[in-house]
């Protein structure tokens, strides 16, 4: 390609000036846009989106809105600015300069933090494919698209740094990157919440709420690296996750407006028969995806993360604000631990326990939107609160793997378990219902009857704005 | 001498009984000429407590369900061409040994376990090879160190072509010590890894997947995810296909085995074992035949697993694990046997005459990795040929398999029993090899054609002391006078050394001659290993072996040693 690269990728990292880097993401890129046309967004590589594009980390160059169609979106390649004389801050190397180049003696588990992270990128994509038939406004298939070119940006961010710091292990990493599919039984995506479906919107927000809530969370403790390239990168990623939650929490914030607005208006509790969503059908996704999120943190006691902290490769979140050593060489945790006599409490490394750590603030994170939910359900005088389940509650990975628990906490024989699983998780006739409510509606100004439409449009333009042109 | 006597085992004592409808980790399901092993390692069923298996991971008693399940398809299933070897656990084959267990076990159960676990791949690829029982791994995710190593003793390996599974010896840059259950011989020796590759494979914690895998002969095959099974059954069809075990057929139940353990004694219906504390000894008293050998391999399958041979091979076996693991103070193992040269003789003929018969080939090569453990066990070996002895054939092999031997010369005052004698059989020239691949004689009289040709005209014949002497096959030949005193000497002498110099020894001496896959295993890899094990830079209070999950990082000594 004789394309000029600083125009159609935009970058911050003087792409045009490394031909090594060049030549790898000229062999990458025809291979990420045939997957691009057909693992992302189904049919819609004519439509013209009003899309945000960063063309620079600056605050006016990473927020430019036009409508492009998608193919030709302009993937670019953004680290956060380098802040000068930035030190390692936790783990065994704290306190010495952050490494600009990868660490030989770490390259093996740095590579693996950057294959793990970057294959939930495109698997999002592969997840939402579908959703683009049957969007309940022209604004949420906007943001739907939003999303999806920003999980594209996001993946072309993490082979960048497979790209430029791992050779040519990097380089097959980042293929694999696109042959590995969502939900595909032959090539699976590496984490599980990754491979299921994400087919219905009210799942779409969910998943926008939680899954990328973890990734927030993941990328927080990435952006601590003493890595630098990683550190920048995900700190720049950050920005454009804290959007993905925006639609998500807006969107289930949405649809809790409509089920109260329709509660109130036929003074009903099941809001199915006028075309709404009840609460505790509500209540059930939240538990659902809730609890596969909470698996993606991992084993509560896990040698890898333990390893990742000490060779200051993977921190906690907002390490800086954090009042101890840094260190945690001799620190422990408690954790439980599942005995014959039902829940205890094992003291292990700090160190051991840091998906734990991250996972816990990532708990509290969550519950703050929960809280907006239920002030909105509060103002319609309906008594019903929305929570999350306990963590023990439908988990697969872990401590809990091995038990059954309701979401109140209490502990289950696996006969109860099978009896009750069904008032606490979307049932196959509830998925049907939901899917039944998820008609198009592509007029400008239009919305879906289950959803309430947003307090405001995009970058100031109407609610009833052309966001997406299908010419 | 220190004479402060040993005391009995503290530990709950370890047995290698297992029942296939008693496993814990395994699954051993039968379809046709396929058998299927599938592990599935429950967590919370440590042979031990303080660890959980974790993905796979596997501690001695995952292991003794494999060895039971190894041996009782060669004995109880004679239709069985094939086995498949693979997970239950999705995306995860086995994360090898269980590295907290490790940590935590003694130097000397670390060496124990290995050279377990090691004997039962050997007897994967015994089975194989010998056995017409041929092993398919079927990887259906990560396979990391031991959990590779068991798929290295398989004749072949289909790994899981997902874009994410890998096989991997990551021992080294983990966890500072050797993949060393046959991982770094069999990728050189067995399969043939180009070394720089291999150097590079056993460097890279993650390993490799897919079609590197398989360009660089880590794996035989690669299968999509949802045709593995299919792929792995069509190559263990082809390779039952091959086989020349009978299609149908009435196995050889492996019952229960008749054992008595106490404090004193270890005791089987052939087999008794005294123990002396004080001397820090185990006497190992083996029974002949009391009749003569079945007519036909019909009349042996009748008398079921109680036949002679198999009989002292299972007892033999069972009580050698037993000392290894429970009796680590008793240094010394005395050989003796009671019965008549004749009927053992006879034995070895009906096993070498119908040595086409599927469970007599079973037998003697049972009786052949039997012999191997005592080999490459850590105990001074001592054989004492004695009036009413039957030091002959396979028998025979006990008394060339020791370190020193003694046989009477004359007879006992008092005694009306005759003169012992020793009788070569065929059994002693080739189908009972050590792990060299060379019998105990041609180890012997390493490569002295001449004194070899003259041993093979003994073949058949009675010797006694002073012949025996002559010949070689026995150390020393003191008569009445001397015995008791050269003997007891000899032993106290034994137990007054340092055990460790001792094992290095007798480890050193035992095996001149040329190299195998197996020899390089139990020499070289578990040597270096074992030193590996003492060394700070792995056991240390900073060494990678004991820090393994805390996220601490081990700090080296750089030295090279
Ligand atoms: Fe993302
Ligand atoms: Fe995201």
């Amino acid at each position: 390609m004789q394309a000029n690269y600083n125009e159609t990728i935009p970058n911050n990292v003087d792409l045009g000036d490394d031909r090594r880097l060049l030549r790898a993401l000229e062999r990458w890129q025809p291979a990420y846009l045939q997957w691009w046309n057909e693992m992302g967004p189904a049919e819609s590589s004519k439509f013209r989106v009003y899309l945000r594009t960063a063309i620079s980390v600056d605050s006016d160059g990473w927020a430019h809105f036009d409508h492009v169609r998608m193919p030709d979106y302009r993937w670019g390649i953004f680290l956060a600015r380098p802040e000068a004389n930035r030190v390692i801050g936790f783990g065994d190397h704290k306190g010495l300069p952050a490494w600009t180049e990868v660490p030989g003696e770490y390259r093996t588990e740095l590579r693996r933090l950057i294959v793990t992270q970057g294959d939930t990128e495109p698997a999002s994509v592969e997840q939402q494919r579908q959703l683009g038939r049957t969007a309940p406004s022209l604004y949420d298939l906007r943001n739907l698209y939003q999303v999806n070119v920003e999980e594209g940006r996001h993946l072309w961010a993490m082979v960048y740094l497979l790209h430029a710091h791992f050779g040519r292990d990097g380089r097959e990493e980042a293929e694999a990157l696109l042959e590995r599919h969502a939900g595909d039984p032959d090539r699976p995506r590496i984490l599980q919440a990754f491979n299921e479906r994400t087919d219905d919107w009210l799942s779409f927000f969910m998943f926008t709420y939680f899954q990328d809530r973890d990734g927030k969370f993941q990328l927080a403790a990435l952006s601590e690296s003493g890595f630098d390239p990683l550190s920048r990168t995900c700190r720049f990623m950050l920005t454009e996750e804290a959007h993905h939650m925006f639609v998500g929490e807006t969107g289930l914030m949405r649809v809790v407006q409509r089920t109260c607005e329709l509660m109130r208006e036929f003074d009903t509790d099941d809001v199915r028969a006028v075309g709404g969503v009840p609460l505790p059908m509500l209540q059930k996704w939240i538990n659902f995806h809730y609890s596969i999120c909470l698996d993606l943190f991992g084993s509560e006691r896990s040698t890898n993360a333990a390893n990742y902290f000490g060779m200051g490769l993977k921190g906690r979140y907002q390490e800086d604000k954090r009042d101890d050593d840094h260190r945690l060489v001799d620190t422990q945790l408690e954790i439980p631990r599942v005995s014959a006599g039902g829940i205890e409490t094992q003291i292990i490394s700090a160190r051991a326990g840091m998906n734990l750590m991250l996972r816990r603030d990532f708990t509290l994170d969550s519950q703050r939107g929960l809280d907006r939910f239920n002030k909105v359900i509060g103002a319609h005088d309906i008594d019903f609160e929305l929570t999350l389940p306990d963590e023990k509650f439908n988990r697969s990975i872990g401590i809990f793997s091995e038990i059954e628990a309701s979401p109140s906490g209490g502990l289950l024989d696996a006969e109860s378990w099978e009896r009750s699983k069904d008032c606490w998780l979307p049932t196959e006739e509830e998925r049907d219902f939901v899917r039944s409510l998820m008609v198009p509606v592509t007029d400008p100004g239009k919305i879906a009857g289950w959803i309430a439409p947003p307090k405001r449009g995009i970058h100031g333009q109407p609610f009833d704005y052309e966001y997406v042109l299908f010419r | 001498m220190d004479d402060q006597a040993s005391t009995a085992p503290q530990h709950p004592i370890i047995t290698f009984d297992a029942q296939p409808d008693g496993y814990k980790h395994w699954r051993m399901e039968i379809d046709g000429r396929i058998a299927t092993l599938t592990l599935d390692v429950d967590e919370k069923a440590g042979i031990r407590t303080g660890y959980e298996l974790k993905l796979n991971s596997y501690d001695l008693g995952v292991d003794i369900e494999l060895h039971d399940a190894v041996q009782r398809l060669r004995f109880e299933h004679p239709e069985v061409g094939a086995v498949v070897i693979t997970s239950a656990k999705d995306r995860v084959f086995s994360a090898g040994a269980n590295i907290p267990m490790l940590a935590a076990a003694r130097h000397a159960d670390k060496v124990n376990f290995c050279k377990f676990t090691n004997e039962t791949r050997n007897a994967i690829e015994e089975a194989t090879s010998l056995s017409s029982q041929a092993y398919v791994c079927m990887i259906n995710g990560t396979a990391a160190g031991g959990g590779y190593e068991l798929a290295l003793a398989c004749a072949d390996i289909v790994l899981v072509d997902d874009g994410s599974s890998a096989v991997s010896l990551p021992e080294v840059p983990l966890l500072a010590v050797l993949p060393g259950t046959g991982g770094l011989t069999r990728i050189v020796d067995k399969r043939r890894v180009r070394r720089d590759r291999a150097d590079f494979f056993c460097t890279t914690g993650e390993g490799l997947r897919g079609q590197r895998a398989l360009r660089w002969k880590l794996v035989d095959a690669l299968a999509p995810r949802t045709r593995l099974a299919e792929v792995a059954r069509t190559r263990a069809e082809s390779m039952a296909a091959n086989s020349d075990r009978p299609i149908s057929g009435e196995g050889m139940q492996l019952t229960q085995l008749d054992r008595v353990i106490s404090s004193e004694e270890v005791r089987y219906p052939n087999l008794a074992v005294a123990i002396d504390r004080t001397a820090r000894t185990a006497t190992f008293l083996l029974q002949g035949p009391d009749s003569p050998p079945p007519g036909s391999p019909e009349e042996m399958m009748a008398c079921g697993d109680r036949f002679w041979a198999l009989a002292v091979a299972r007892e033999l076996d069972d009580a050698v694990l037993h000392l290894r693991f429970n009796e680590p103070d008793i240094g010394t193992w005395v050989f003796r046997t009671t019965g008549e040269v004749p009927l053992v003789a006879a034995h070895d003929d009906f096993l070498l005459e119908n040595s086409q018969h599927w469970l007599v080939r079973e037998i003697t090569l049972f009786l052949r990795r039997t012999l191997k453990r005592i080999d490459v066990s850590s105990r001074s070996l001592i054989a004492l040929i004695e009036p009413g002895s039957c030091f002959s054939g396979t028998l025979l092999e006990l008394a060339l398999a020791a370190d020193r031997s003694f046989m009477l010369t004359g007879t006992f005052e008092g005694s009306n029993l005759p003169p012992a004698v020793i009788r070569p059989t065929r059994m002693n020239f080739g189908p009972l090899p050590i792990c060299t691949g060379l019998s105990r004689i041609e180890t012997r009289f390493l490569g002295d054609a001449a004194a070899l040709e003259v041993l093979q005209e003994h073949i058949g014949r009675d010797l006694i002391a002073e012949e025996a002497e002559e010949l070689g096959l026995v150390t020393f030949a003191p008569d009445d006078i001397d015995w008791t005193d050269e003997v007891r000497l000899a032993i106290e002498e034994r137990a007054a050394f340092s055990p460790d110099a001792l094992t290095g020894m007798e480890a050193s001496l035992r095996f001149p001659g040329p190299e195998t896959v197996e020899s390089k295993i139990f020499a070289r890899l578990s040597a270096w290993q074992n030193w590996i094990f003492q060394r700070p830079n792995a056991v240390g209070s900073g060494g990678a072996l004991e820090l393994y999950g805390s996220g601490k990082q081990p700090d080296f000594d750089r030295g090279r040693v």
